[in-house]
């Protein structure tokens, strides 16, 4: 169980409030998905509990143990898990040590087995670079396998439909499904998208820098997706003279 | 043979034992080991200190290995090697120096390599080149390497410093001819208060002769490197430059590139590039429980393989 305790924070020397004040638990072998406007903080909130970004005040807790001052390192021999929402390239390192630096021992000789499950052929990758000549949802999806490749307590994915076709996607919706059957870990999904929504026990709506909402699916997705009542667009808006609020 | 002699044996040919096939080592200046194979002979210069190899037109798979180590203070060798691989051939050169300095005084290994790559052979050349010891001696390596590509030839050369050398000025001078191929790849690691400058001209004079220079570099603590590689086209040909540099510390790359087209149809292409280690590929790397000095080892050994 991973719990936040009032973590406000701030970027910079003019100290811009990036999280305000937010407290929030997640629960063991749930499935969260976390959405919110461009900017509201979602990436920011992750990073936090990755421990990439440190909170300016409030206390991290990770199954009772404080983490608050834990490094990224230490967090993620716990079991912390982040796939980024926009991976760094690596020149020279494989697809496939990237995937051996990623797994335990035990689980490394699988591993290619997880390229499959993001829809990427295993021996057209392992050999490949990290670098540039992937594209951007190859980057991704290798991104995404790295993490499905560990034996997570808590596994963070931001936004990982971006980019990637739609074949992908929907091997990627059923991989999460599965993942979250095993209920080995705590999934959490940053995503704007319908389809991930549907996945999630819970979800907890962002804007901000704060936590604006957080239910279970059923009570929170109608909302969510009906949360602009305009369904005209601007020239039909225009033609009728009219601007909705 | 001394453990240090092993060691450093295995840093610059990956291998502990004597080799199979031709080979030639040199140690403290002197020829001390020698064999020749069927195809591939080995003997030494009547004029100057070295050794001409011939492989014979169409040898295929075989190798020859030439290492050279020092493992005395105060040693200047300076040899000539000179390479003839016959037309057809398709071999593997192993080459390089490695130097143990135990004193006070300057060790220091000049090796001028001269290539005709025949007709149609294939060459892959690997020279790696190392320093350790536990002396305030210098340890200088200065390796010149001149290569002839003949019609339809192909050579990789990759040139690889690993840890240890204070100094290091090499020359490549390269003449590609028509159909023929060469591939430089270049690799070094600086550190402490080492110096390492690299200076190419390849020529591309024959029709549809291509070459492709892709140098990766360290620098690490006050050291410097100076990267020159020219590349000059004077037919229909191809030719590209990459160099990148990854810059720590207090250190200092300077990359200078040059290409020159004297035909309509050369095609050349330089680019360059020097930076930090990106902060973002160390924090991927912690995410997945690496310690910040195993993700910089892990992103630098990367770099450099
Ligand atoms: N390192 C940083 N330096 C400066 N500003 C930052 C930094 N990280 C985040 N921010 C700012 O904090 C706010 C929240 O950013 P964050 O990336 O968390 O948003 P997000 O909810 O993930 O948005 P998106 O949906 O676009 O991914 C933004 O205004 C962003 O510009
Ligand atoms: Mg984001």
């Amino acid at each position: 169980m991973l719990e936040l305790k009032n973590v406000s924070f701030e970027i910079g020397d003019s100290a811009i409030p990036i999280i305000k004040d937010v407290s929030l638990t997640l629960e063991n072998q749930k499935l969260y998905v976390i959405t919110g406007p461009n900017g509201s903080g979602k990436s920011s909130l992750a990073k936090i509990i990755m421990g990439i970004y440190r909170p300016t005040s409030g206390k991290i807790y990770f199954d009772g143990q404080d983490i608050t001052d834990m490094g990224v390192t230490e967090r993620a021999r716990l079991g912390i898990g982040f796939a980024f929402q926009n991976p760094p390239r690596f020149k020279g390192i494989s697809v496939g040590s990237l995937l051996r630096i990623a797994s335990s021992s035990e689980k490394a000789a699988v591993g290619c087995n997880y390229l499959f499950d993001v829809g990427l052929c295993p021996k057209d990758y392992v050999n490949r670079e990290v670098n540039n000549s992937l594209s951007g949802g190859e980057l991704k999806r290798i991104e995404i396998a790295t993490l499905l490749n560990r034996t997570l307590k808590m596994a963070i994915f931001d936004e990982p439909e971006a980019g990637i076709d739609l074949w992908s996607f929907s091997k990627l919706t059923e991989t999460f499904n599965k993942m979250h059957e095993k209920k080995d870990s705590t999934i959490v999904i940053i995503s704007h998208q319908e389809r991930i929504l549907n996945l999630a026990d819970e979800i907890i709506l962002i804007a901000d820098g704060y936590i604006q909402r957080k239910g279970a699916k059923e009570e929170m997705l109608p909302d969510i997706l009906n949360a602009c009542d305009c369904n005209k667009n601007c020239i039909e808006r225009m033609e009728i003279g009219d601007e909705c609020n | 043979m001394s453990a240090i002699e092993k060691k450093i044996l295995e840093q610059i040919i990956d291998l502990h034992e004597t080799p199979q096939g031709a080979y030639n080592l040199r140690k403290n200046g002197e020829g001390v080991e020698r064999h020749s194979s069927a195809n591939i002979e080995i003997r030494p210069k009547k004029d100057k200190p070295g050794i001409d190899i011939f492989v014979k037109p169409g040898t295929k798979g075989e190798s020859v290995h030439i290492p050279v180590i020092i493992t005395e203070t105060g040693i200047k060798d300076l040899v000539y090697n000179t390479f003839d691989i016959g037309e057809g051939a398709d071999v593997l050169v192993v080459a390089g120096c490695g130097i143990h300095n135990p004193g006070q005084k300057t060790s220091q290994h000049d090796g001028v390599h001269n290539f005709i790559v025949r007709k149609g052979a294939r060459m892959r050349y690997v020279e790696k080149h190392y320093g350790q010891g536990e002396g305030t001696g210098k340890r200088i390596l200065n390796p010149q390497t001149i290569i002839e590509i003949e019609e339809g030839g192909t050579a990789e050369l990759e040139l690889v410093q690993i840890r240890g050398v204070d100094s290091t000025k090499r020359t490549t001078t390269a003449k590609v001819h028509k159909n023929a191929h060469l591939v430089v790849t270049e690799r070094m690691l600086t550190h402490g208060e080492q110096l390492a400058e690299s200076e190419m001209i390849i020529e591309l004079v024959g029709e549809n002769a291509a070459a492709q220079v892709i140098s990766r570099s360290v620098a690490q603590d006050q050291s410097k490197q100076v990267f020159y590689p020219r590349m000059v086209g004077l037919a229909k040909c191809r030719g590209h430059v990459q160099c990148d540099a990854i810059i720590m510390n207090n250190a200092v790359v300077r990359a200078i590139p040059e290409i020159a087209a004297h035909h309509e149809d050369a095609n050349l292409v330089h680019e360059a590039a020097i930076g930090r280690i990106a902060g973002e590929q160390i924090i991927k790397l912690m995410t997945l429980g690496l310690s910040e000095k195993e993700a910089e080892e892990t992103i630098l050994a990367g770099f450099l393989s």
